[in-house]
């Protein structure tokens, strides 16, 4: 391993276990809804990231279809796929925090609803990505990509309309937070960002390297 | 000067679109490949859910907009699925291709043609779902039209691209649901909300018709600035 990705990897690991410790001990446990709160450390960080790393595919796929460089089209994989773990990871945490607190698993609501359907978009177009056939797969995933993006605020305004129970965005929704909250909470959106982006960059660095063997072996087989 | 030049360049590309439509038509008209599918999946989608939901006439106002609109999503695709297979015979859309046509013209003539098939088969399937669900409208019925007409464009422009792409994939036929069912949610929700509202007379449907006619611009305009990237893609 590289001495910059192992610090990078240290410097990940350290912010995750602190984050935890600072969620898991250090934040008082919540007066109404107990010690089921404190998946707010863990669910809302890895909403964050996964919206960062579907933000980063639209990019990446805009990149690609501008300037059609492979590197942009190993971002955009790299972004999705990673993008797609964490929000399978808030899909499941949500539940679970909403079964003691909210006394269902699962509402259509707003942020749950446009999370769901933006996963099953993601997941569509890794499916288009892995059938698609002669080469194209970089220019119809970025092509589906840029429909991906578009869908979202037409998800978001309609099951906002629709009905909507998710309590308001903690931050800049309105209400307070105590200190004791922010700070675990804070930490904790660090970790899983630095996270997201190691994740992001082995996926990367793995697809390049991909890229590489085809386009060598593409050449072999010319000369 | 200029103003002239455009003229004549919207004038050969609607000329250009017509012709094509024209034989989209007629290679329709003479198989009925299309429609004949597409109107028996619907009719058997549609029967299928009045035994599985078994309605009253008042239950059935509530869930007939979904089931109506999920038929036509089904029958949709089949209709979809056959739009550009049909160019790949004696490699029409390679000659298209190197032809110095412009791929737009291609396109919306594509998307006329599958707008107008699964027009007449709502137009078939209306006076089927009146009586199968003994329908009647309490809110006004103009409003089920633009609704029907927003709504059918919305799929129909949508699936004629996401079929163009899956001409790529190995498995065309399974692969272009799976695209289009996810990037066309919310355009089913705004048109199942807007059919329910409109027949159950609750409240205004004008929300659901705006976001579907914004819908219809947004993806539209998308389509037509991503198709040549999706015709030429080697």
């Amino acid at each position: 391993m590289k001495p910059k990705l192992a610090i990078f990897v240290a410097v990940t690991f350290a912010l995750l276990a602190y984050g935890t410790y600072q969620a898991l001990v250090v934040a008082p446990t919540e007066a109404t809804m107990g010690d089921v709160q404190r998946i707010f450390y863990y669910h809302v960080p890895n909403a964050w990231s996964g919206g960062m790393m579907l933000f980063i595919n639209f990019i990446a796929s805009l990149w690609y279809l501008i300037k059609r460089q492979p590197v942009a089209d190993a971002l955009a994989v790299a972004s999705a796929e990673v993008g797609l773990v964490f929000a399978t990871i808030v899909l499941v945490t949500g539940p679970l925090w909403a079964r003691p607190v909210w006394g269902i698993w699962w509402t259509w609501d707003q942020r749950l609803t446009s999370t769901l359907v933006l996963w099953l978009i993601y997941i569509s177009y890794l499916m288009l990505r892995r059938v698609t056939t002669g080469g194209q797969t970089p220019v119809m995933a970025a092509v589906l990509a840029m429909f991906a993006f578009a869908t979202v605020p037409f998800v978001y305004l309609s099951i906002w309309f629709f009905r909507t129970q998710h309590p308001s965005p903690v931050f800049g929704g309105g209400g307070s937070v105590a200190p004791s909250i922010a700070h675990p909470f804070l930490w904790n959106l660090l970790a899983f960002s630095v996270y997201s982006f190691l994740l992001l960059y082995l996926r990367f660095a793995h697809e390049r390297k991909r890229q590489h063997f085809e386009e060598s072996q593409a050449a072999a087989l010319i000369s | 000067m200029s103003s002239r030049v455009q003229q004549g360049e919207l004038g050969r590309l609607s000329s250009l679109i017509a012709a094509s439509l024209v034989k989209d038509l007629r290679l329709e008209w003479r198989s009925k490949d299309a429609i004949n599918s597409m109107l028996f999946f619907a009719l058997l989608v549609v029967v299928i859910f009045s035994f599985a939901f078994d309605p009253t006439a008042e239950d059935s106002r509530h869930i007939a907009g979904g089931i109506l609109w999920v038929a036509i999503l089904f029958a949709a695709v089949v209709a979809l699925n056959q739009t550009w297979t049909r160019e790949l015979r004696n490699q029409v859309l390679d000659a298209y291709r190197v032809s110095p046509a412009p791929p737009l013209a291609l396109f919306i003539s594509k998307v006329l043609a599958n707008f107008l098939f699964v027009g007449i088969l709502e137009c078939l399937m209306a006076p089927l779902f009146v009586v199968f669900y003994n329908l009647r409208s309490i809110g006004p019925v103009y409003q089920l039209v633009i609704t029907g007409i927003l709504g059918t464009w919305a799929l129909v422009v949508n699936g004629t691209f996401f079929a163009a792409m899956s001409l790529r994939t190995r498995n065309r036929e399974v692969m272009l649901p799976l695209i289009l069912f996810p990037i066309s949610i919310p355009a089913v929700l705004a048109m199942v909300q807007a059919t329910t509202i409109i027949l159950t007379g609750d409240e205004s449907a004008r929300f659901w018709m705006t976001l579907l006619g914004v819908y219809d611009v947004v993806f539209t305009l998308v389509c037509v600035l991503l198709f040549e990237t999706v015709l030429q893609a080697e």
